[in-house]
């Protein structure tokens, strides 16, 4: 019998880390949408720079950097009871950072194509900025929300280099599809890795099919 | 009285220029600002609203200060009692014509004011559609008439009529006159439309290049005293013709278009699209009673 684990912990990491992400991605979006400050260039650059690198470059710092056999890793450890190397906690704080762009690119463009204006009429209307936020601006950029939340669920499901480094290949922790196939491909079982790669392949399609369907205009403005 | 004393580097087409304002306008008036596209007259409504901070100066509605460089004071938008109605209406697309007007209450009011705007605006029958689904027109009033909503003591409008049709232009000027003595608002219009300003405004102020070079009313502002003209229009060069020594100029006025003759060395320097008086000093006009 096929163990479904690590398709249900790879929907498990997906999951988490989108929530974590969207909460985390709206302010930094519409920072970088409408600052002038100098430093927007540098934190664009750290926001993208996953797209650039290997994820093991990512994994193997964050390796480092949570090591309990290092000061900061081992001050977390001892203060908070937190251990972020082959735990799921580190999975998430790792693809946090790894599927960061794909979250945060669609909604700064959503935000930055909005007319100026917008913001500016509810303004002088006497509203906040946390309200003219909420009330002027997300609402009408639900398509561009859509793509960040789809596009970082399924790169996080995609996801490989990261996990292997700080994850390892703890069943039911840290080990999720992606590792289970590359685990069974190395036990020569091709049967198993075949019915975790369909399952993604077809998860996959269907995600991406679903978000062109919905939003094929929007999705072309900022993707090519 | 509002006092704006503004000075503000602006960067412009031409390189950058100094926009140097100070004007006063009377609280319960129509006050236009009116000169060629980059003279930085959206930049003073700007700077009124508080969506521009100028460089230096002093900007008081009343015995309120909203900025005074010198004394640090720098009020949000959020806290001016203004409206603005931008040149292209910024209604907000998830909301209803209702909605919107909503979204302008303050804590403060009644929210049966409301209906109000909506009945006296002609809303009634479009208070349930989306933005998206209203004509240009349709549009700029709902824009007004949230602008309204909150009673601003100032009303700024950006050429808020400039994208109109003529019909539709003059239904809404119609509106904003009414608008203005009901609520006795002080009403800050940007416009090019000479006709417009003859209609609305008590007060004109022409900027060029950042610097005002003529206020008081439209007649002083906008006729020249040394013409004795019968009639005069402005309009548009659209086709120059010469023949010998003449030269026709084909000017457009309004919706009509008139040939005027003239001597080719005397026109030698106009050029298609350039604004020309044309006006009548020897012939009686006829006038005749349109049924």
């Amino acid at each position: 019998m096929i163990d479904w684990s690590p398709i249900i912990l790879t929907f498990r990491l997906a999951t988490v880390t989108t929530i974590f992400l969207f909460i985390l991605s709206i302010p930094l979006a519409n920072w970088l949408a409408h600052t002038s400050s100098r430093l927007k260039p540098f934190i664009e650059t750290l926001v993208a720079m996953p797209l650039v690198l290997p994820p093991t470059v990512l994994g193997f710092y964050l390796l480092i950097a949570f090591s309990p056999g290092n000061s900061f890793g081992l001050w977390l450890d001892v203060t908070f009871g937190l251990r972020l190397v082959f735990s799921f906690q580190g999975l998430v704080l790792g693809s946090i950072i790894y599927s960061l762009p794909f979250m945060v690119h669609p909604i700064q463009s959503g935000l930055t194509n909005l007319p100026k204006s917008l913001r500016e009429s509810s303004y002088v209307l006497g509203k906040s900025r946390f309200q003219t936020l909420m009330k002027v601006l997300l609402p009408n950029i639900k398509p561009s929300i859509i793509t960040g939340i789809v596009l970082s669920f399924a790169h996080t499901m995609g996801e490989f280099g990261v996990v292997l480094m700080i994850g390892g290949n703890i069943p039911e922790e840290t080990r999720v599809a992606s590792i289970a196939i590359y685990d069974q491909v190395e036990s020569l079982n091709y049967g198993e890795a075949h019915v975790y790669s369909i399952v993604l392949i077809l998860i996959a399609f269907a995600i991406l099919l679903l978000i062109y369907t919905l939003n094929r205009s929007y999705f072309k403005r900022w993707w090519v | 009285m509002i006092r704006i004393e503004i000075t503000k580097l602006l960067k412009g087409a031409q390189g950058p220029f100094t926009l140097s304002a100070q004007m006063d306008v009377n609280e319960g008036g129509i006050t236009v600002l009116t000169g060629p596209s980059g003279a930085g007259k959206t930049s003073v409504l700007r700077m009124i609203s508080g969506l521009m901070r100028p460089d230096a100066g002093i900007i008081m509605v009343g015995d309120d200060t909203w900025f005074h460089s010198g004394q640090k004071i720098n009020r949000p938008p959020q806290k001016r009692a203004i409206g603005y109605v931008f040149q292209e209406y910024a209604l907000f697309p998830n909301m209803t014509v209702r909605q919107n007007l909503k979204f302008a209450l303050q804590k403060s009011q009644q929210p049966s004011i409301i209906d109000e705007v909506i009945e006296i605006m002609g809303l009634v029958r479009l208070q349930d559609e989306k933005p998206m689904n209203l004509s240009g027109g349709q549009k700029q009033r709902v824009a007004l008439s949230r602008a309204i909503v909150q009673m601003p003591k100032v009303l700024l409008l950006d050429e808020p009529l400039s994208a109109l049709d003529r019909a539709m232009r003059i239904q809404l000027q119609d509106y904003l006159h009414e608008i203005q003595r009901s609520y006795q608002m002080s009403v800050i219009l940007v416009t090019h439309d000479i006709s417009e300003i003859f209609k609305l405004a008590n007060h004109v102020v022409s900027i060029q290049n950042g610097v005002i070079v003529n206020a008081g009313t439209p007649q002083e502002v906008f006729s020249d005293h040394n013409l004795a003209g019968k009639f005069q229009f402005t309009g548009e060069v659209v086709k120059l013709e010469t023949q010998d020594f003449l030269m026709i100029i084909t000017v457009l006025i309004g919706s009509q278009t008139i040939r005027v003759i003239g001597d080719q060395s005397e026109h030698r320097e106009l050029k298609i699209g350039d604004h020309v008086l044309v006006a009548s000093k020897a012939f009686n006009p006829i006038i005749r009673k349109l049924s």
